[in-house]
């Protein structure tokens, strides 16, 4: 797993309170661990701050997915 | 008792009288406090009468981008903010068919909006804390209305609303969101009136008294404490029982 993948992992176990072994990449956030809108709010907010970047509205309503805040996550730190 | 040692709070219009009284009974019960407004001499005569524990921030709330700095600045001076209290206000008050578009937009945009910029800013570190408590000083005429005041009384209900659906949305992680309501309270502005025009309001009121600064400082000092947790989306109304709401 890769380190943004791991951070990531980290931050939806705490935030969220589930079982680590359920953080897979395509666990849905609301779907499939159990989040509500502003759960997915928080998360966003803890991801700009682990990772120090910027996720604008329209970019967060597309990540969905433990694998899409890690896709957009490592393509924000590679650019 | 309503205990509120170790808490940040952020007091917009606290150089005006009852902004000043909330500070210091918030200050009283232990809170640190941070005093904004737009008179700093003002601000700065209420610091030297509290005497430590306080802030300056002075930021004039119908500028967009001073208003964003007001919360960041806050947090940055105290680390952190627990309550806020939206108190700035203004008044241009006229007939409503006489009521000019920029007396409309001036009162909206430092009532209102300012209060929805200052509570969105502040929401993000009292999530994260799972405790916060913003507080905002409507007025009995956004419940009753008040001719002579279209724009105050539409900015005032405004934050009732507002306030019920913010409310609604953070309840969860332990930020609760309420307004105070005043009545008729003693400030430079009821100082101005003649004693008929006092008579005129007293017979409205059964207390028989205007309120006092103190009186609405009270209510925002219980809202702001750990016991009113379970207190969320409410108006609690200050004004000697005028209007039973």
């Amino acid at each position: 797993m890769s380190d943004v993948a791991e951070r990531v992992k980290k931050i939806v176990v705490e935030h969220l309170g589930v079982e680590a072994d359920k953080v897979v990449d395509k666990a849905n956030f609301i779907d499939d661990l159990g989040a509500d809108s502003l759960d997915t709010v928080e998360l966003v907010m803890a991801f700009e701050e682990e990772f120090g970047v910027e996720i604008p509205d329209d970019a967060a309503e597309t990540i969905l997915t433990v694998g899409d805040a890690v896709k957009f996550l490592e393509k924000a730190k590679a650019a | 008792m309503f205990d509120l040692n170790g808490k940040t709070a952020l007091v917009t219009g606290a150089s005006g009288g009852i902004g000043a009284a909330i500070a210091r009974a918030l200050h009283a019960a232990g809170a640190t406090v941070a005093l904004s407004g737009t008179r700093k001499e003002a601000l700065e005569a209420l610091a030297g009468e509290l005497n430590g524990r306080t802030h300056i921030l002075p930021c004039n709330l119908s500028q967009k981008d001073e208003t964003e700095k007001l919360v960041p600045a806050a947090e940055a001076a105290m680390g952190g903010l627990d309550i806020l209290v939206n108190n700035a206000g203004i008044t241009r008050d006229m007939l409503f068919m006489r009521l000019k578009d920029e007396d409309w937009d001036a009162v909206i945009n430092v009532n209102l909006t300012s209060a929805f910029r200052l509570s969105r800013a502040a929401l993000r570190g009292m999530m994260k804390k799972r405790f916060g408590r913003i507080i905002q000083i409507t007025s009995v005429v956004g419940v009753t209305g008040n001719p002579g005041q279209g724009n105050y009384a539409a900015a005032k209900a405004g934050m009732i609303g507002m306030s019920k659906s913010l409310a609604g949305e953070v309840a969860s992680r332990g930020v609760t969101v309420n307004c105070v309501a005043p009545g008729f309270i003693e400030s430079p502005m009821t100082d101005a009136l003649t004693d008929a025009q006092k008579e005129a309001i007293l017979r409205m009121v059964p207390t028989g008294r205007l309120g006092t600064g103190a009186d609405v400082a009270a209510a925002c000092v219980y809202l702001a404490s750990a016991e009113a947790a379970y207190v969320t989306g409410q108006t609690l109304h200050v004004n000697g029982g005028m209007a039973m709401i």
